[in-house]
């Protein structure tokens, strides 16, 4: 049986790491052929490790693991891809971060589900090279969800199960997905949702990265789904998301930026 | 059957450590209970101490003996006044005095900006570094965080902020760790390494 052997073998993407004990550190990683799976480094805080910088979050690692007493122990590291555009630039950081909160969030402990792997790789490729992370962000949530079966309803209403008709409506995060305005009343805790925004959803939904991006879909619009869409993914974990606080302090400094407290510069 | 509760409260004391288990709390506990009791006493004595006699530093926010203004190297005049060490936490200092190189001040953020954990600038001790380089005349700032992910972010962050405050920052550089083995390090290192490589001769 493949499972009995000492050592294996697992590609995957580091998420985050933890310190542990003396110098050692405990690795989230998600592997694409395992699933969220915790491994434990050993020794990687010392200046001189060979593993310690192949073992950053963001890397895209390939890993030999060594089964252990109860953790897998990591006894060999090499990068495959690093990004390093996430360690250069703040903003861009906390979105690499928040992709990988998301995943560490949403993902399963050993259970492997290649398509989300695929869609995480991708992902962090196309931040990297984006200028525009707001298209990117949406795209990866729409299709997060549809990988782990919380894909909310865009093209029925979810109390009446009739047809959209293209007009604003609503969105109820907890039913998990489109109220239409006549089954609207009387329903809690719905929030209103724009017909532009609601047909951008539903063509992320059906359409191949390649197609989505043929969309020009005007900034408001992005805003609104953003909202909606961080609304109903925090709504589905029932807690807020440390990537986005971050986010939001780093942005507030952006904004301070523009009048430095100047003394010469 | 239990043990009497004197030492099911060390025990229970113990295990409250980080990497101390139940074995090795009534290990220690045993130990300490066949000792003689000058070694209980000194260990009561310095616990105690440890909290009640010492503070943080309220400039530069590393540790010191409670009762004094501020900390030994605060209050030393011997040192450089004009450059600034900002560090992650107060074992740092530690690490960096011991190098012996470094003559100027510090600055303990006490802790490091984190996406992941969510730990942002308002959770780390930079107004307060911020407040310092107007009150006093530094010419450089040094960004000693560690080259992790988060101490990057905490350099980049802290790079943003020191604009405009006339001061010369700079980031500890990072590369190959002495013994160290080209194979096996990592492309962004080796990349670091590459891009600050000196010439050879000199001072090094």
């Amino acid at each position: 049986m493949k499972d009995r052997q000492r050592t294996f073998r697992v590609e995957g993407v580091v998420l985050r790491h933890l310190d542990w004990g003396e110098a050692d550190r405990l690795v989230m990683l998600f592997a694409r052929d395992r699933g969220k799976l915790q491994a434990l480094a050993k020794g990687v805080r010392k200046a001189r490790s060979r593993k310690a910088g192949h073992l950053e979050p963001f890397n895209r690692v390939s890993l030999l693991l060594a089964r252990g007493r109860d953790l897998p122990l990591i006894t060999q590291a090499e990068t495959l891809t690093s990004y390093p555009v996430f360690h250069e630039d703040l903003l861009r950081m906390g979105y690499g971060a928040y992709v990988l909160e998301l995943i560490d969030r949403f993902a399963v402990e050993g259970e492997a589900n290649v398509a989300l792997y695929q869609l995480l790789v991708e992902t962090l490729e196309r931040l990297g090279c984006s200028s525009e992370p707001f298209f990117e962000l949406r795209y990866f949530e729409v299709k997060l969800l549809d990988q782990v079966g919380f894909r909310p309803e865009f093209f029925r209403c979810v109390v009446c199960n009739e047809s959209i008709q293209p007009r604003d409506q609503f969105f109820s995060c907890e039913l998990g997905g489109a109220v239409c305005p006549n089954c609207a009343v009387g329903q809690r805790a719905l929030r209103p949702v724009s017909m532009q925004a609601l047909k951008y959803l539903r063509h992320f939904q059906r359409s191949s990265y390649v197609e989505a991006r043929r969309a020009k879909i005007p900034l408001p619009i992005l805003e609104e789904m953003e909202s909606l869409l961080g609304l109903y993914v925090q709504t589905l974990l029932e807690r807020n998301l440390n990537t986005l606080q971050f986010i939001r302090s780093i942005s507030q400094l952006s904004r301070l930026q523009v009048t430095p407290p100047t003394k010469d510069s | 059957m239990s043990l009497p509760k004197p030492f099911q409260d060390v025990i229970n004391a113990f295990s409250r450590l980080p990497g101390i288990g139940p074995k090795t709390a009534s290990r220690l506990t045993f130990y300490l209970w066949r000792s003689p009791q000058e070694l209980s006493l000194e260990l009561a004595h310095a616990l105690l101490a440890l909290k009640t006699e010492t503070s943080v530093c309220p400039r530069c926010f590393f540790l010191m003996a409670s009762g004094q203004g501020v900390c030994e190297i605060c209050a030393d005049s011997e040192r450089q006044r004009d450059v600034l060490c900002v560090v992650e936490e107060a074992l740092d200092v530690i690490a960096l005095e011991r190098s012996g190189v470094y003559r100027g001040l510090y600055h303990v953020l006490q802790g490091v900006l984190s996406p992941i954990e969510g730990v942002g600038p308002q959770d780390l001790r930079i107004a307060e570094l911020l407040q310092r380089l107007e009150r006093e005349a530094f010419q450089e700032v040094i960004l000693a965080t560690n080259p992790s992910l988060e101490g990057e972010a905490t350099a980049m962050y802290l790079k943003q902020r020191l604009q405009g405050y006339g001061v010369k920052v700079t980031r500890l550089a990072r590369g190959l760790p002495v013994g160290g083995d080209l194979e096996y390090a990592d492309p962004n290192t080796l990349l670091r390494a590459l891009l600050g490589r000196q010439e050879m001769g000199g001072e090094g």
